[in-house]
């Protein structure tokens, strides 16, 4: 192992770990932004220019909070509830590829931390673990609500881990392979892009994202009008922060996810056309990937604020009864269709 | 090899804590550990499907649903049923039965089969694809019907039934 | 029960049809709405750097009023006091020295003129009963603090500051 590639992963791993957190961070006040415009008012304002200090402020807070273990919680998994929630956060981020490789000197320098040849499922293993974070803080609390909370986020997870396989599974049988750098490379353009072939299966991936993610209108692990705060109930200090960053992490991981598998990543319409360098071509590549995730990022917030939150069995309704279903009915259809194109059109 | 004994040695410490801890949940977690140390073995085997594969199957499946029934089961000393010494004799012989056929086993397995070692990269998706669909087409469908019957048979079970009357 | 009116409307519940069931016009409505909201002009006033501007007869903190030589009008009557249904004003008379002509403009004068703001009731019956012209309710609202003694308002807050009244009008 040379010492040189042992130094450039390592760099490349702490560019990722902080933009991750920094996005992390400003997403918070974004969501509070976003919030407030879609409700005819201003966010936070008052921190710095527009509340651009607000993040700090809030991270400070939650530093200097007070922290309670409850008497009868156990306190170790207690203690390993939120640990474990944001290591998986911060993990998943490894296989994704960031942008095409850079040449500096003589030295390729490719932009994705880990090429794993499984990376989606690499992704999916990683997020399937990050709901035992959620159990056990849960059930350690030695609370009613943090139990029914945590029992909500496996079961759910659960159920949308199936839908969210499936639908993948129709984008592996055009693309042919596991590893996120391959699948990413082959959409190079505009038109190569998968969503155009599989707008069923974006959808359903999409859905199980933002039930994965916790999010609304699928927070009902959390939801603060029947379960006071759900499997976070009795936490508080840095270790409710924790919680919260990490459901930020794994919105940005998944906008990352869906970016990457289903609009090209950093691909970017005409790139080939323009006559650039590699190496700037990669730096806006880069910078497309950026805008997508960030996009996404935007769309996972303007539904939080549009929908309200499902009941628990019109949730389950839709997992088993309509998503699994309709990615069946997708594998069963891009199958026929690749099937018909090989055999008359190639 | 340092690395596998390393691993061999967690895995193992993992299964015994598995067995001897006394509160159920830990047990669970302690399983969960030990499946971790299997993915790394596969990882070593350089089989990255088979230990992706159990990675989410196992952890993030199988396992988060048996915590998912402990911690709805009220699992107290007081409600803990009376172990009979039959079922106590029944596990002996169910564990005898496990050495023995571990032992037949062993015995058969031969160390410096080429076929193990021949392809290295056997373990990847694309090989193992290719093997599962050509060689073993048979007990692959075979083992997904027998899942399908179970799953049939687990809606049948979770069925309301219809009241007769 | 017989209905008293015929404005009685029975609430049929459809179930719903296809495109209700699939969720998805629905949530596109949904979002549409939201990102209008989006872009919308936003009411808020942002309250210490922008001020709305208050109605005529808004009452908010009292101030005692000078005459245009710049003297205090109170004469401590205890009018005001006697009128306030809150008995929120207090006050102290005393009697004006000879050099002091310059500060009051009667010869009697409050000394001590307190309003307790967590009593008083902005009523505006002690402006009312003044013949003096001398107390008006035509502050801003008065401010939260974190002490009872604190909401006691004497002179000092009270009395309108000196200003020159050839000045004002232009």
């Amino acid at each position: 192992m040379e010492w040189s590639f042992v130094i450039e992963k390592f760099a490349l791993v702490t560019i990722v770990f902080v933009v991750t957190l920094v996005i992390a961070m400003y997403s918070t006040l974004a969501e509070r932004k976003i919030a407030g415009f879609m409700q005819d008012r201003y966010g936070p304002d008052r921190a710095g220019i527009f509340g651009l200090l607000q993040p700090f402020c809030d991270g400070g807070k939650f530093f200097f909070k007070e922290e309670i273990i409850p008497a009868g919680a156990h306190k170790t998994l207690f203690i390993m509830g939120p640990t474990i929630a944001i290591i998986t956060a911060c993990i998943s981020s490894a296989v994704i590829p960031w942008g095409q490789s850079l040449t500096i000197g003589d030295r390729v320098i490719s932009l994705q931390v880990a090429d794993v040849n499984v990376g989606i499922l690499y992704m999916f293993g990683v997020i399937a673990l990050g709901v035992y974070g959620i159990m056990l803080g849960g059930w350690a609390s030695n609370n009613k609500f943090s139990l029914m909370g945590a029992i909500r986020a496996a079961s759910q997870s659960i159920s949308y881990e199936i839908a969210m396989g499936l639908s993948i599974i129709a984008l592996l049988m055009i693309t042919g392979s596991l590893s996120l750098k391959e699948i990413v490379a082959d959409q190079s353009g505009f038109v190569n892009w998968n969503i155009w072939s599989q707008p069923l299966g974006f959808i359903i991936f999409m859905v199980c994202a933002f039930a994965e993610c916790n999010r609304v209108p699928f927070d009902l692990p959390e939801c603060e009008t029947e379960l006071v705060g759900g499997y976070h109930t009795e936490y508080s200090s840095m270790k409710l922060g924790l919680y919260m960053f990490s459901e930020y992490i794994n919105m940005f991981v998944s906008s990352a996810l869906m970016a990457s598998l289903y609009f090209g990543g950093y691909n970017f319409p005409f790139m080939n056309d323009l006559g650039l360098s590699e190496n700037w071509i990669t730096i806006l590549g880069v910078l497309a990937f950026f805008i997508k995730i960030f996009a996404f990022i935007f769309f996972f917030m303007w539904v939080r604020w549009t929908l309200p939150r499902f009941r628990y069995d019109q949730l389950m309704n839709l997992g088993w009864k309509m998503l699994i279903p309709l990615a069946i009915a997708n594998i069963v259809l891009t199958g026929i269709i690749t099937l018909i194109k090989d055999t008359y059109f190639s | 090899m340092t690395v596998f004994y390393l691993v061999a040695f967690l895995s193992i410490f993992f299964a015994l804590m598995t067995i001897f801890t006394k509160n159920p949940v830990h047990s669970v977690l302690y399983l969960v550990i030990t499946f971790f140390t299997f993915t790394i073995h596969y990882i070593l085997l350089n089989a990255q499907f088979l230990a992706v594969v159990n990675f989410i199957v196992y952890m993030g499946a199988i396992m988060v649903l048996f915590l998912f029934v402990l911690m709805l089961l009220n699992l107290n000393k007081d409600t803990e049923p009376m172990k009979s010494n039959l079922v106590k004799m029944m596990g002996v012989i169910a564990g005898c039965c496990l050495v023995v056929v571990l032992f037949g086993a062993f015995r058969v397995f031969d160390l410096s089969n080429p076929l193990i070692v021949k392809d290295p990269d056997i373990g990847l998706v694309k090989n193992l694809g290719k093997v599962l669909f050509k060689e073993f087409l048979l007990p692959f469908e075979l083992s997904s019907i027998l899942l399908l019957t179970a799953m049939i048979g687990a809606v049948l079970l979770a069925k309301k039934e219809t009241r007769k009357v | 029960m017989q209905p008293l009116s015929n404005r009685k409307k029975v609430l049929e519940q459809k179930p719903m049809n296809f495109m209700e069931r699939i969720y998805f016009p629905a949530i596109v409505k949904g979002l549409s709405i939201t990102l209008r909201h989006f872009f919308k002009k936003i009411p808020t006033i942002k309250y210490p750097e922008q001020q709305r501007p208050f109605s005529k007869n808004f009452r908010g903190q009292h101030s005692l009023k000078r005459d245009e030589e710049g003297r205090e009008r109170c004469t401590a009557c205890g009018l005001c006091a006697l009128s306030c249904p809150a008995e929120a004003i207090t006050m102290i008379a005393a009697e004006r020295k000879n050099d002091e002509k310059h500060l009051y403009r009667e010869e009697k004068y409050a000394a001590v003129y307190e309003i307790n703001m967590l009593r008083c009731i902005f009523c505006g019956l002690c402006e009312e009963a003044c013949p003096k012209e001398a107390i008006y309710l035509d502050g801003p609202h008065v401010t939260a603090d974190y002490l009872r003694k604190d909401f006691i308002y004497g002179k000092d807050k009270l009395v309108e500051p000196k200003f020159d009244i050839t000045k004002l009008n232009s």
